[in-house]
C-alpha cells in the first residue's frame, strides 16, 4: 500500500496544481517531501535479509479481459532508485523555490514526473511499466518545450519524437513477449528464464526492447537528442533529465530485457557492449571539445552510459551491479553538475566556456569547490561514488558471462580504461579553463553571489550521498548483488 | 595494534575533513599537525611492535560482495608495511610543521593542510590496506591529492597545466594497474594481498606476466619511471613543502612499495622483472643527466628522484627487495630533508634558480650543514645513509652479472643485468657530479644576485635539523643484516666513482667560480636541459592528435549523426508533404479519385474472374 501512497500523493498534488495556487512551489515542495518521506519508510519496511524477493506488493486485477494487472512491488534493484528519484524532485522543489520556475504549471508537471519516474520503477506488469514509462515524456516535453533556451522549441520537439520512436519499437517488443508467453507480469516472465519462448522470438524480443531503452539511455548512435535537450532544458529539467529519466532505459534493460529473453541477451551482448564502449571514449572526445558548460555535461553522460551498458553487456552479476552501482552515482553526480551548470548560467548570463574566462575559484570559491568536488567525482576517483561502477564494469568485462567472446570483451576493458582517461582529460580542461587562472577582465568589475542558502540546502543531500556511498560501497552492493543473481537464474 | 594502525589511517582523514569544513573558524594549523602527530606516534608504535616480533597481522572490517570476487575491507601489517608507515608519518609531520611557517601568509593555508592530511591519509592507506582494491582507492586519491597540491597557486595558468599533467600521466598507468589487479585477483580468486601474494606464482606463466607488467604500468606512472615520468619535474610547480612530500614519503614511493609488497608474484615473472630493469636504467641514468643541466634548484632534485627511485627499481630488478626499501627509506629521509632545506634556500632568496644563488654558507650556516648532508647522502658519500643503501644494490647487481656464482638473484637476461649494473655504475658518476654541483652554486663562489639572505624561521628550521639525523645516521641500521652491509669491493669501486664524478665538477667549478660547470656539456647541454625532449615528442604523438579528434567528434556528431536524425524528420516531413498533395480539399479531385479507384477494381475484378 506504501507504493501506491507513494505514487498517489504526487498525482494528487499534481491535481491540485490544476486550481493554480499562489505557493505553488511551496506546496510543490511539501508534497515532494511528504513523497521521499513515503519512499523512506519504503525502504525502513525492506526486509533487507531477502533484498531478491519482490517486498511491499500490490496485485490487482485492472483490465482481466486483457490480463492486465496492476502489480507493483520493489527489491533491491528498484529501492536505490526509487529514493533517488524522490530525493531529486525534493531537491528541484527546493532550487526552484528561490531560482524559479514556480508558477503552478510547472510544479504540477514536475509532479506529474515523479508520478511517471516512480511508477515505472515500482511497476511489475509489462504494460503498467509501459503507461509509467511513457507518462514521464509529455510533462518532461512542456518542462523543455516552455521554460527551456532560446532553441527550446526544436529540442523539445527532437526529444518527444525521438523518444516516442523508440518506446514504439518498445511496445513491439514488450507486446511480442506478452502474448508468446502468455503472461504480462515481470515477476513470472523473470522466473521462467526465457522458457517457453523460442530463440527467434527471444533474439528479435530483446532486440526491439533494447532497441527501445537504448534511445533513452541514450546508446550510440542514438543519442543526438540528448545534447540539445539539455543544453535547452532549465535546469530542474535538465538535472531529472539527467538523474532519472536516462536511468529508466538502463534500469529498463536489466529489469526486463536481459531476464525476459536470455538467449535474445546472449545474441546481442557483444554488439551492446561494443555500442557502449564506442559511446564512452565517443561522448569523452566529444567533451574535450565542447565549448558551452551545459553541453559538455550532456555528452560526459553519454560516456558515463557507455560504462553502464558495457556492465550490463557482459551479462554476469559483477557487470549488473556495475551498472545500477554507476546508474545512482550518475544521478546523484550528474544531477549536481547540472544544478551547478545551472546557477554557473544563472550568474554569468552564459555557460560559454571561453566567455566564462577563468578564476572561478577567485570570484565565486565555493561555487568553484563544489563544483571541482562534483567534476573529481564524476571522473571516477576511488573513495566517491562515481568509481565502484566504473570499476566494477571494468571487471565485469575482464570475465563476461558463459557463451560471449572473451577476447571481445577484454578488448571493450582496454578501450574503457581509455575511455576513464579521457573522462579525466575532459573534466581536468573544464577545471582548469573556468575555475583556475585569473579572473576574466569583464566579470572583474560585477559583483556575483557565492553559493546561497537554497542552493546549499539543495546540493548538500547530493555531496553527501556521493561520499556515503563511495566510501561504504557495501551499502547498495549488498542490496544489488542478490537481486541481480536472481535476475541472472544464478545463486 | 591493527587498531591502532587503523586509527592511524584515519586520522589525517577526519583532519582533512575538519579541515575543510571548519578551517575559517579553528586553527587550521592545529588541525593539521596534532592529529598528524598522533599518527606517528601510532605508527611508531606499530613499527616497535613488528620489531619486537615480526609478524602478519591482518584485520577486516567487512567484505563487500561485488557480484564475483569480493573486496575485503582489511588492514595487513608486516615488518614492510609497519617500517614504511612510519617513515610515511614521520615525514608527512615534519612537512607539516614547516608549512605552518611556509605558507603562514598563504590565503588558502587549511585547504593545503587540509589536503596534506588526505594525501598522507591515502598514503598509509596504501601501505597498511590488505586488499588490492582497497590499496588502489588511497593509490588514485593521491592522485587527486597531487593534483591539487601541485595546482595550489592555480591563479598561474602554468601551475595548473602541472596538475592536471601530473593527474593524467599518473593515471594512465594508474588503468594498467587497476587491470593488472583485475588479472591478478581474478586469478587467484581473491584481491586479498596475502592470497595474490601466497598464491599468484602459480599461476600460468603468459598470466602472472601480463598481471605483473600491467602493475608495473601503474609503478612506472607512480614513481615516475620512464615513460611515464614527464609529470614529475614539472610538479615543482607546487609549494616546496609539497615537492618534499611527493618526492620523499608518498606517491612516488608507492610504486616501489607496491612491487616489494608483492614481490613474490613479480619474482615468479622474470620477463617483468627485465622490463622493470631497463625501465630503471633508461629512467636512472636519463634523469641524473638531466639533472645535471637543470638551473633550477628545486628541478635538479626533481630529476635526482626520478633516478633515484630508478636505483630503487633497479635493486627490485636485480633481487633485492631489502635493498630496495633500504633505499626507499633513507631517500625518503634525505629527500625530504633537501626539498625542505631548498624551501628555506627559496625563502631566502626569492628565486629558484642557482644562477642566482651562490655564497650561502654564510648566511644560512644551519641550512648549508643540512644540505651537506643531504647531498652527501644523495652522491652516496659515506657514511651518509645513502652511501649503504646505494651499495646493497650496486652489490646484488653485480651479482645479478653472475647469477651462477650467487643464490638468489632471479633469472635475469645477461644483457639486462649487465645493462642495470653498467648505468648503475656510472650514473653514481654522474649523480656525484650534479650533486657537487648544486650544493656549490647554492652555496659557494660569489653571491650572485642582491638579496639578503637571512636562516629560515625556526618552525622551518627545526624539521629540517631533524630529518638531517636520520639522512646521516640511517645507513648503519642496515648494519646488522647481512644482506644490507656493504661489501669492500663494491665500495672502493663505487667510491672511486663518484670521487671522480664530484672531484671533476669541482675541478671545472674551482678553475672559474663564477661560471656553471654545466657549460662543459657543450650541445649536449639543452638536450638534457629539455630533458631529452620527451615532453615535445608526447605533445606531438599524443596530446594533438587527441585534440584533433576530439574536434572531429564533435564536427562528425552534428554533421552526420545528428544530421541523419534530423534527415529522417525533414524526409518524413516531405514525405507527409507528397501525401498532402492529394489531400488539397477540392471535392472534384475527390470524386475523381474515387471513380478512377472504382474502376480500377472493376476492371481488376474482371480480369481475375
Amino acid at each position: 500500500m506504501i507504493l501506491i501512497a507513494m505514487l498517489a500523493v504526487p498525482f494528487a498534488g499534481a491535481l491540485l496544481m490544476l486550481l493554480n495556487l499562489k505557493n505553488a512551489a511551496v506546496i510543490g515542495t511539501a508534497i515532494s517531501a511528504v513523497t521521499l518521506g513515503l519512499a523512506v519508510a519504503a525502504a525502513a519496511g525492506f526486509d533487507y535479509d531477502t533484498p531478491r524477493r519482490m517486498q511491499l506488493g500490490v496485485n490487482v486485477p485492472w483490465a482481466a479481459t486483457i490480463k492486465l494487472r496492476f502489480h507493483l512491488g520493489i527489491d533491491g534493484i528498484s529501492l536505490p532508485l526509487i529514493l533517488l528519484t524522490a530525493l531529486l524532485t525534493l531537491l528541484c522543489m527546493i532550487y526552484a523555490l528561490r531560482t524559479g520556475p514556480s508558477s503552478a504549471a510547472f510544479i504540477g508537471l514536475v509532479l506529474l514526473l515523479e508520478v511517471g519516474m516512480l511508477g515505472t520503477f515500482v511497476a511489475l506488469d509489462l504494460l503498467l511499466f509501459f503507461v509509467f514509462f511513457e507518462v514521464v515524456l509529455i510533462p518532461m516535453y512542456f518542462v523543455i518545450g516552455i521554460w527551456g533556451g532560446p532553441g527550446r522549441r526544436a529540442a523539445a520537439t527532437k526529444f518527444i519524437l525521438y523518444t516516442l520512436l523508440g518506446s514504439g519499437v518498445l511496445l513491439v517488443g514488450l507486446l511480442l513477449v506478452g502474448l508468446k508467453a502468455g503472461t504480462l507480469d515481470m515477476v513470472t516472465l523473470a522466473s521462467r528464464h526465457g522458457s517457453g519462448l523460442s530463440h527467434g522470438v527471444q533474439v528479435t524480443a530483446f532486440a526491439l526492447i533494447a532497441l527501445g531503452f537504448a534511445v533513452k539511455t541514450p546508446m550510440w548512435p542514438l543519442h543526438t537528442w540528448l545534447p540539445d535537450a539539455h543544453t535547452e532544458a532549465p535546469t530542474v529539467g535538465s538535472v531529472l533529465l539527467a538523474g532519472v529519466l536516462l536511468k529508466m532505459g538502463t534500469y529498463g534493460l536489466i529489469r526486463i530485457a536481459v531476464p525476459l529473453a536470455p538467449e535474445g541477451a546472449r545474441v546481442w551482448a557483444p554488439y551492446l557492449g561494443l555500442l557502449g564502449v564506442i559511446g564512452l571514449v565517443y561522448g569523452a572526445l566529444a567533451c574535450l571539445a565542447q565549448r558551452d558548460l551545459k553541453r559538455m555535461i550532456a555528452y560526459s553522460s553519454v560516456g558515463h552510459m557507455g560504462f553502464v551498458l558495457l556492465g550490463i553487456a557482459t551479462l554476469t552479476p559483477t557487470g549488473l551491479n556495475a551498472a545500477l552501482f554507476a546508474n545512482i552515482a550518475h544521478g546523484l553526480i550528474t544531477g549536481l553538475l547540472f544544478f551547478l551548470a545551472g546557477s554557473i548560467k544563472d550568474r554569468y548570463g552564459t555557460g560559454d566556456l571561453d566567455t566564462l574566462g577563468g578564476g572561478m575559484l577567485t570570484k565565486l570559491p565555493r561555487l568553484a569547490a563544489i563544483l571541482t568536488f562534483a567534476a573529481v567525482a564524476s571522473l571516477g576517483l576511488p573513495g566517491l561514488a562515481g568509481f565502484w561502477g566504473e570499476m566494477l564494469a571494468l571487471l565485469g568485462a575482464y570475465q563476461p558471462g558463459h557463451g560471449l567472446p572473451r577476447t571481445a570483451f577484454i578488448t571493450f576493458m582496454a578501450v574503457g580504461g581509455l575511455g576513464a582517461v579521457l573522462t579525466a582529460a575532459y573534466f581536468l580542461r573544464l577545471l582548469a579553463k573556468i575555475t583556475h587562472g585569473p579572473v576574466a577582465e569583464r566579470w572583474q568589475a560585477i559583483r556575483l553571489a557565492d553559493v546561497t542558502t537554497y542552493e546549499l540546502i539543495a546540493w548538500t543531500p547530493l555531496i553527501t550521498a556521493t561520499l556515503v556511498v563511495g566510501l561504504w560501497p557495501k551499502l547498495l552492493l549488498s542490496l544489488t548483488d542478490q537481486a541481480v543473481r536472481g535476475l541472472l537464474g544464478g545463486g | 595494534v591493527i587498531a591502532a594502525a587503523a586509527i592511524a589511517v584515519a586520522l589525517p582523514f577526519l583532519a582533512a575533513f575538519a579541515g575543510m569544513l571548519l578551517g575559517r573558524k579553528v586553527p587550521a594549523s592545529m588541525i593539521a599537525v596534532v592529529p598528524m602527530a598522533a599518527a606517528t606516534i601510532l605508527t611508531g608504535i606499530v613499527a616497535l611492535d613488528q620489531w619486537s616480533r615480526a609478524r602478519t597481522v591482518t584485520g577486516v572490517l567487512t567484505q563487500v560482495p561485488t557480484g564475483s570476487v569480493h573486496i575485503g575491507l582489511s588492514l595487513e601489517i608486516d615488518g614492510l608495511a609497519a617500517v614504511v608507515a612510519f617513515m610515511v608519518c614521520c615525514v608527512a609531520l615534519a612537512v607539516q610543521v614547516y608549512s605552518v611557517a611556509y605558507m603562514k601568509d598563504d590565503p588558502r593555508y587549511s585547504s593545503y593542510a587540509a589536503f596534506v592530511s588526505l594525501f598522507t591519509s591515502a598514503m598509509l592507506l596504501v601501505v597498511l590496506s590488505g586488499d588490492l582494491l582497497v590499496l588502489y582507492v588511497g593509490w588514485e586519491v593521491m592522485g587527486v591529492c597531487s593534483y591539487f597540491l601541485i595546482g595550489h597557486h592555480w591563479e598561474d595558468r602554468a601551475n595548473s597545466r602541472a596538475a592536471v599533467k601530473a593527474f593524467l600521466v599518473t593515471r594512465v598507468g594508474d588503468v594498467g594497474f587497476l587491470f593488472g589487479i583485475f588479472v591478478l585477483g581474478v586469478g587467484v580468486k581473491s584481491f586479498d594481498i596475502a592470497t595474490v601474494v601466497a598464491h599468484a606464482p602459480d599461476l600460468p606463466r603468459t598470466t602472472l606476466t601480463a598481471g605483473t607488467l600491467l602493475l608495473l604500468a601503474g609503478v612506472a606512472g607512480k614513481s615516475a619511471q620512464f615513460p611515464l615520468h614527464t609529470w614529475l619535474p614539472d610538479a615543482m610547480a607546487g609549494p616546496t613543502p609539497i615537492s618534499a612530500l611527493i618526492h620523499a614519503a608518498t606517491m612516488v614511493a608507492a610504486g616501489i612499495y607496491v612491487v616489494a609488497k608483492l614481490y613474490p608474484a613479480f619474482e615468479a615473472a622474470p620477463t617483468t622483472l627485465a622490463v622493470l630493469g631497463v625501465i630503471a636504467a633508461i629512467s636512472m641514468l636519463g634523469a641524473a643527466l638531466a639533472a645535471l643541466a637543470q638551473d633550477d634548484l628545486k628541478r635538479v632534485l626533481a630529476y635526482s628522484t626520478i633516478s633515484q627511485l630508478g636505483y630503487m627499481a633497479a635493486g627490485l630488478a636485480v633481487g633485492t627487495r631489502d635493498g630496495a626499501v633500504f633505499h626507499l627509506l633513507t631517500h625518503g629521509a634525505f629527500k625530504a630533508l633537501l626539498f625542505l632545506a631548498a624551501g628555506c634556500v627559496i625563502v631566502a632568496t626569492g628565486t629558484n634558480l642557482m644562477s642566482a644563488m651562490g655564497g650561502l654558507r654564510h648566511a644560512m650556516p644551519v641550512t648549508f650543514v643540512s644540505m651537506t648532508i643531504g647531498f652527501a647522502a644523495l652522491a652516496g658519500a659515506p657514511p651518509a645513509s645513502g652511501f649503504f643503501s646505494k651499495d646493497t644494490i650496486l652489490s646484488q647487481a653485480w651479482r645479478a652479472v653472475h647469477p651462477k656464482h650467487s643464490a638468489g638473484t632471479p633469472a635475469l637476461p645477461s644483457w639486462v643485468a649487465w645493462l642495470v649494473f653498467g648505468t648503475a655504475l656510472f650514473t653514481v658518476a654522474v649523480t656525484a657530479a650534479y650533486a657537487t654541483r648544486a650544493w656549490l652554486l647554492t652555496f659557494f663562489g660569489e653571491q650572485r644576485s642582491d638579496h639578503q639572505a637571512t636562516e629560515a624561521s625556526p618552525l622551518m628550521r627545526w624539521p629540517v635539523v631533524a630529518l638531517a639525523v636520520p639522512a646521516l645516521i640511517l645507513g648503519f641500521f642496515g648494519l646488522g643484516s647481512g644482506q644490507l652491509r656493504p661489501e669492500l669491493g663494491m665500495t672502493i669501486v663505487s667510491l672511486a666513482v663518484a670521487v671522480a664524478g664530484g672531484g671533476g665538477v669541482y675541478l671545472i667549478w674551482n678553475n672559474d667560480p663564477a661560471l656553471d660547470p654545466a657549460r662543459m656539456l657543450g650541445p649536449a647541454r639543452a638536450v638534457f636541459r629539455e630533458g631529452f625532449y620527451v615532453d615535445a615528442v608526447y605533445a606531438a604523438l599524443i596530446v594533438a592528435p587527441v585534440r584533433a579528434l576530439a574536434t572531429g567528434v564533435a564536427r562528425a556528431d552534428e554533421t552526420i549523426i545528428d544530421a541523419a536524425v534530423e534527415g529522417t524528420g525533414h524526409g518524413a516531413r516531405s514525405l507527409g508533404g507528397l501525401a498532402r498533395r492529394s489531400v488539397n480539399g477540392n471535392p472534384q479531385a475527390y470524386l475523381t479519385g474515387v471513380l478512377a479507384g472504382v474502376a480500377v477494381i472493376a476492371i481488376v475484378a474482371v480480369a481475375l474472374s
